[in-house]
């Protein structure tokens, strides 16, 4: 658990900005968690006669509509808290899905080397070749939508960069005294893979996290977006937008709210993984 | 050089072998690819009739070397709601991909690479922060968010273009600005670190002391040396930019390929969908076998220390 030392000890040096993402990537979390607790109302329940109303919009039985209501006359506002719920779930199980995956391949072709890293690096440049929008389109066409074969598609697909890095990493770190001491003293693969190389190599996988934990926000959003991800009535981000689109003369906020929330969520993302890595990189650091 | 260049052929070769097999895998994800193909309410004997027609009765191993030994023929299938070859209804719509594409990468190089070298030299300046901003929000804002905020300011306010399809030729402004609004954020970014290295080596400080000004040297030396990595990337987005209009012509209605893959999923045309993922991926194979070997091509050091 050095990593995690070296994290909380890190934390206190990341410049503002970051610490200020950090937060409000912490907020996003909560309020992803504590949905129910934030909204009475049921996301999928429809109110055909209020449709399109704007925020701030109460009803004379005194329920309030903060952010206004979408086209079957949701309450956008609880459809958001889900949708954060939706949207954050994904991205979190599709990163920790391709990043075992990525950094078992990369660290079994670099302790391994021979044929085994041949074969799996090769498969890694192949996999990259394939624009990963357009293959996990393909495979939820074929599989279907749905949360789980969301999860699953995305993570197979984004788990080469991983891999490229764990690699890169291993190879380096496998030739140190302590990684040949304990290889020496007969330690077995896995666990000098675990207990040994891991911990080393863990800052710059984090760094790969941060960043695709950015991107499958996006490729689930953009998914949901062309209709392909999360299916109707539960609510997703890029599929609120999407209908929203159909409106946008007559309720901007169907646009204007998930858009915000989408965006507001990458960006904390973003500029808290390009902190991580100027504070783990250290030739990112002198520039 | 030679040896160089072999190996890199075969490199692509593999690759698109890979690539093939992928898709070839993928397809059959669902079991049963018949059922992809089959009109909605097909009855029983017509999806078994299908079958033995697309041979899906064969061995795995015998329909795979049946589907690249097609695809060694250019013969991607029949649509099966078009009735036409896959193929054909592809060919229609790649003009219009490529050239959003290309558009989207003048935008993306044109703003990206300047933006990048001014972070680069003017490294502690509010110019350079005002540019990370920019960057950091090109970076975090979905394509087709910011597809929408251009229609909703140019189309539905100003007024000035128009919102969606191909029939005049500002149509393609606003595609091409959401498209290669990412893009733009990773040129800037590789941009920024290609010049910064360059900045540091000995000639930069020979220049500097021989007099000459910081953006002279940067402009008559350091930009022509901090290019080549540029091309590399330049590659790489192609096949990003082809990829991302799956969204942007979406947003827009724009004609190309992106817009042919969603329709083709809606009406479960899937060798349709298959042929699309095919042509992509094979350009991307090929865009940065191009970028490899120019790259080898300007600095033979690369082939030096690899081939």
């Amino acid at each position: 658990m050095a990593v995690l030392k070296a994290l909380r000890g890190g934390l206190a040096v990341l410049p503002l900005s970051a610490k200020i993402a950090g937060l409000a990537l912490l907020l996003y979390l909560l309020v992803a968690l504590a949905a129910p607790l934030l909204s009475p109302l049921d996301p999928a329940r429809q109110a055909l006669l209020l449709r399109l109303r704007p925020p701030g919009t109460v009803t004379g039985a005194g329920v309030a509509y903060w952010l206004g209501t979408d086209d079957l006359g949701r309450d956008l506002y609880t459809r958001l808290l889900y949708g954060a719920r939706l949207s954050i779930a994904i991205a979190v199980l599709s990163v920790v899905l391709s990043s075992v995956v990525g950094t078992l391949v990369g660290m079994t072709a670099a302790w391994f080397r021979g044929g085994i890293e041949i074969v799996l690096m090769r498969l890694v440049d192949i996999m990259m070749s394939i624009p990963a929008i357009l293959l996990a389109v393909l495979s939820v066409a074929v599989l279907g939508p749905g949360f789980i074969n969301l999860v699953v598609v995305l993570g197979l697909t984004r788990w080469p960069r991983y891999a490229r890095v764990a690699y890169g990493q291993t190879l380096q770190v496998a030739t140190l005294p302590y990684v040949k001491a304990a290889d020496l003293a007969g330690a077995r693969a896995p666990r000098l893979l675990v207990r040994h190389i891991l911990p080393n190599i863990a800052g710059p996988l984090l760094v790969v996290a941060t960043a695709e934990f950015g991107l499958m926000i996006l490729f689930e959003a953009g998914l949901s977006f062309l209709g392909l991800g999360i299916q109707p009535p539960d609510p997703s981000w890029g599929s609120i937008l999407s209908v929203g689109r159909n409106y946008l003369e007559r309720a901007w906020w169907m646009t204007a709210f998930p858009g915000a929330c989408l965006f507001g969520l990458v960006l904390s993302v973003n500029i808290l993984g390009d902190a991580l890595r100027d504070h783990l990189d250290p030739r990112s650091q002198v520039r | 050089m030679t040896r160089y260049f072999l190996s890199r052929l075969v490199q692509a070769a593999v690759a698109t072998l890979g690539v093939l097999t992928i898709v070839f895998v993928v397809m059959r994800l669902s079991g049963d690819p018949t059922l992809l193909l089959v009109p909605e309410g097909a009855s029983r004997e017509q999806i078994d009739q299908l079958r033995t027609a697309l041979g899906f009765d064969r061995p795995l191993y015998i329909q795979y070397f049946a589907y690249v030994g097609d695809l060694l023929r250019f013969d991607l299938g029949q649509s099966v709601v078009q009735r036409m070859p896959a193929i054909d209804i592809l060919l229609l719509r790649i003009p219009y991909t490529v050239r959003l594409a290309l558009s989207a990468l003048v935008v993306a190089v044109g703003v990206g690479v300047p933006i990048g070298v001014a972070m680069a030299v003017m490294r502690d300046h509010w110019l350079a922060r005002l540019f990370g901003a920019v960057t950091l929000t090109g970076q975090s804002m979905p394509t087709f968010l910011s597809g929408i905020l251009l229609i909703l300011l140019f189309a539905v306010t100003l007024g000035w273009l128009p919102s969606s399809g191909a029939e005049s030729a500002s149509s393609i402004i606003m595609p091409a600005i959401a498209l290669g609004a990412l893009s733009m954020a990773t040129f800037a970014r590789m941009a920024r670190i290609a010049v910064m290295d360059e900045l540091s080596k000995d000639y930069v400080r020979a220049c500097h002391a021989r007099g000459m000004s910081r953006w002279s040297t940067v402009l008559r030396h350091v930009l022509r040396n901090a290019a080549v990595p540029l091309i590399s990337v330049a590659a790489l987005e192609i096949g990003n930019l082809l990829a991302g209009s799956i969204i942007v012509e979406n947003v827009f209605a724009w004609p190309g390929v992106g817009q042919l893959a969603l329709q083709a999923i809606q009406s479960r045309d899937f060798l349709v969908v298959q042929a699309i993922v095919l042509f992509v991926s094979l350009t991307y194979v090929a865009t940065s076998l191009a970028a490899d070997l120019a790259y080898a091509w300007i600095d033979p050091r690369i082939y030096l220390v690899k081939g």
